[in-house]
């Protein structure tokens, strides 16, 4: 998800920095405030563990592999502010040292990847663990959060992209969200596994989460909607935006040339009229089977609940 | 691109940015804060002027080819990585020429690309990572920030090493179906290496007391 140089315009790269910005910053305030000194260098280690977790590969059908992206992993291990400056930390050296990630677009992909993912995964983690409890909860939260953290970075990434006007919101959307959607389901499968071997291991370490006021999180999730609301929102809203009500309006609707024909206009399913609906139709049900494979995978993992205390598997 | 690329082995994260002492800094006259800049300005512009002003473009290569030269600046290394990194502008491009006769056109994104991932590779190559912190510091970014990005290059690849050493481990100990522990075996191997980290963190928040920080 790495956006490359050349490919967000000035307006996109200035407003998603000056989101990055305002995310990091509260980040921070909240790190400072409220990690206790003895686990400012777990940040360091964290961003170091993320990266050397990103270089795992993990088999995936016919030669291709994948690797964890770990923005809602280690924002259910340590928090969103620090999964924030985290992943941030992670996104700089990747950007600077290896080329990874376009020096302009980097705060287009701070803001996707280390701000609306982690916030994201952070925000489903606490509400379906509140819903389910104990380990078995916890590992199916981690896994519904991974899915959900990829999918909603995804769509505030075609939303810059469209934004830019570099690739089509038609093109952008479904390509990004639909390869995602099942992304995230592989992104949700590892997280889980990686936190149900924290939890095995070191029973303390997935209960160390420290506990965010409402009242904080409100700002992250403003953040977050402002980002969502600028970038995708004028493209999934089905009536016409400001400009084209103008337009209409003065008649000049037809002097604007028709784009070009894109391969996959809308979301097509039987029976439902409304494109916009279908859309809504298709994305709650990819939610729903990710929460059922999330629910699954924690029963196949998380045999038999009592047992669960004991420490085992030591190697 | 996060999620799925190809082929088993790939190491984009290749030994000769590894921390060593006493490694050889080219063009060490130039302070870092000037080639941090002189990089940034170069990017900046290369996303934004348009394709027409070639001068701009043609000035720009060869500053890179000067650089190259003056810094003497391993080729074969530079060479791989761009090669590695240009299967993703080449998407990219693709996805622009899908978009029709609004958006850049893809000859712009493609030049714009990798123009840029060569701009940013060649600094990468003649500044270390490990000055990068300092710079930072200089310039007034947050000291919590610095500290994580300081710990972070510091441990990467001790964190690195681990986790292979403990994937050789598991491996040579373990005796099942491989398929059974497709997934299973990294998983763990990851999980352990955040216990790992965490119980390094801790250690080196005492030591860290110990040198007098706060």
């Amino acid at each position: 998800m790495h956006i490359p140089d050349g490919f967000v315009d000035v307006k996109t790269a200035v407003t998603a920095s000056a989101l990055s910005v305002a995310g990091l910053s509260y980040a921070l305030y909240h790190v400072r405030r409220e990690l206790p000194l003895r686990r400012v260098p777990l940040l360091g280690l964290g961003a170091a563990f993320v990266f050397a977790a990103q270089m795992v590969n993990f088999p995936v059908i016919g030669g291709t592999s994948g690797h964890l992206v770990g923005g809602a992993l280690i924002a259910a291990l340590l928090g969103a502010p620090a999964a924030i400056v985290v992943i941030t930390t992670v996104l700089v050296a990747q950007c600077f040292l290896f080329a990874d990630g376009g020096v302009t677009a980097l705060g287009a992909n701070i803001f996707n990847m280390a701000v609306v993912a982690p916030v994201v995964g952070s925000a489903v983690y606490r509400g379906v663990y509140r819903m389910l409890p104990g380990l078995r909860g916890q590992v199916a939260s981690v896994a519904f959060a991974g899915w959900c953290s990829t999918v909603a970075a995804s769509i505030a990434c075609a939303g810059q992209l469209a934004w830019s006007g570099t690739v089509g919101w038609a093109v952008a959307f479904p390509a990004m969200t639909g390869i995602h959607m099942l992304i995230g389901i592989g992104e949700g499968a590892i997280s889980a596994l990686v936190f149900f071997a924290v939890a095995k291991a070191r029973p303390e370490l997935a209960e160390a989460t420290p506990a965010l006021p409402t009242r904080s999180f409100v700002g992250y999730g403003l953040l977050v909607a402002i980002g969502v609301a600028l970038f995708a929102a004028p493209f999934a809203c089905p009536w016409p935006d400001g400009l084209e009500a103008v337009a209409a309006k003065l008649g000049f609707e037809h002097a604007a040339k028709a784009p070009a024909t894109a391969p996959m206009t809308d979301y097509v399913m039987p029976g439902v009229g409304s494109a916009g609906l279908a859309t809504a139709l298709a994305g709650v049900v990819g939610a729903l089977v990710a929460f059922g494979f999330a629910v699954f995978l924690s029963r196949l993992l998380v045999k038999n609940e009592s047992a669960s205390n004991k420490t085992t598997a030591n190697f | 691109m996060s999620g799925i690329h190809f082929g088993h082995n790939h190491t984009p994260y290749a030994p000769e940015f590894r921390p060593t002492a006493g490694v050889r800094i080219p063009l060490a006259w130039l302070a870092p804060e000037w080639k941090l800049a002189a990089m940034l300005t170069l990017v900046v512009g290369t996303a934004i002027v348009p394709l027409a002003w070639w001068y701009w473009h043609a000035g720009e290569g060869l500053l890179l080819l000067a650089v190259i030269l003056l810094g003497q600046v391993a080729l074969k290394p530079l060479l791989w990585r761009v090669l590695w990194l240009l299967p993703f502008v080449a998407g990219a491009a693709l996805a622009a020429a899908w978009h029709g006769p609004t958006g850049p056109g893809w000859p712009t994104v493609a030049a714009r690309g990798s123009l840029c991932l060569s701009t940013v590779l060649i600094f990468a190559a003649v500044t270390p990572f490990g000055v990068l912190p300092g710079v930072l510091r200089r310039i007034g970014v947050p000291a919590l920030l610095v500290t994580t990005m300081a710990l972070m290059h510091r441990y990467l690849f001790v964190l690195v090493d681990e986790s292979e050493r403990m994937r050789r481990a598991r491996t040579c100990r373990t005796f099942v179906r491989k398929r059974r522990w497709g997934w299973a075996m990294p998983a763990e191997v990851i999980g352990r290496l955040f216990v790992r980290a965490s119980e390094r963190a801790e250690r080196i928040y005492l030591a860290m007391c110990a040198r007098g920080w706060k």
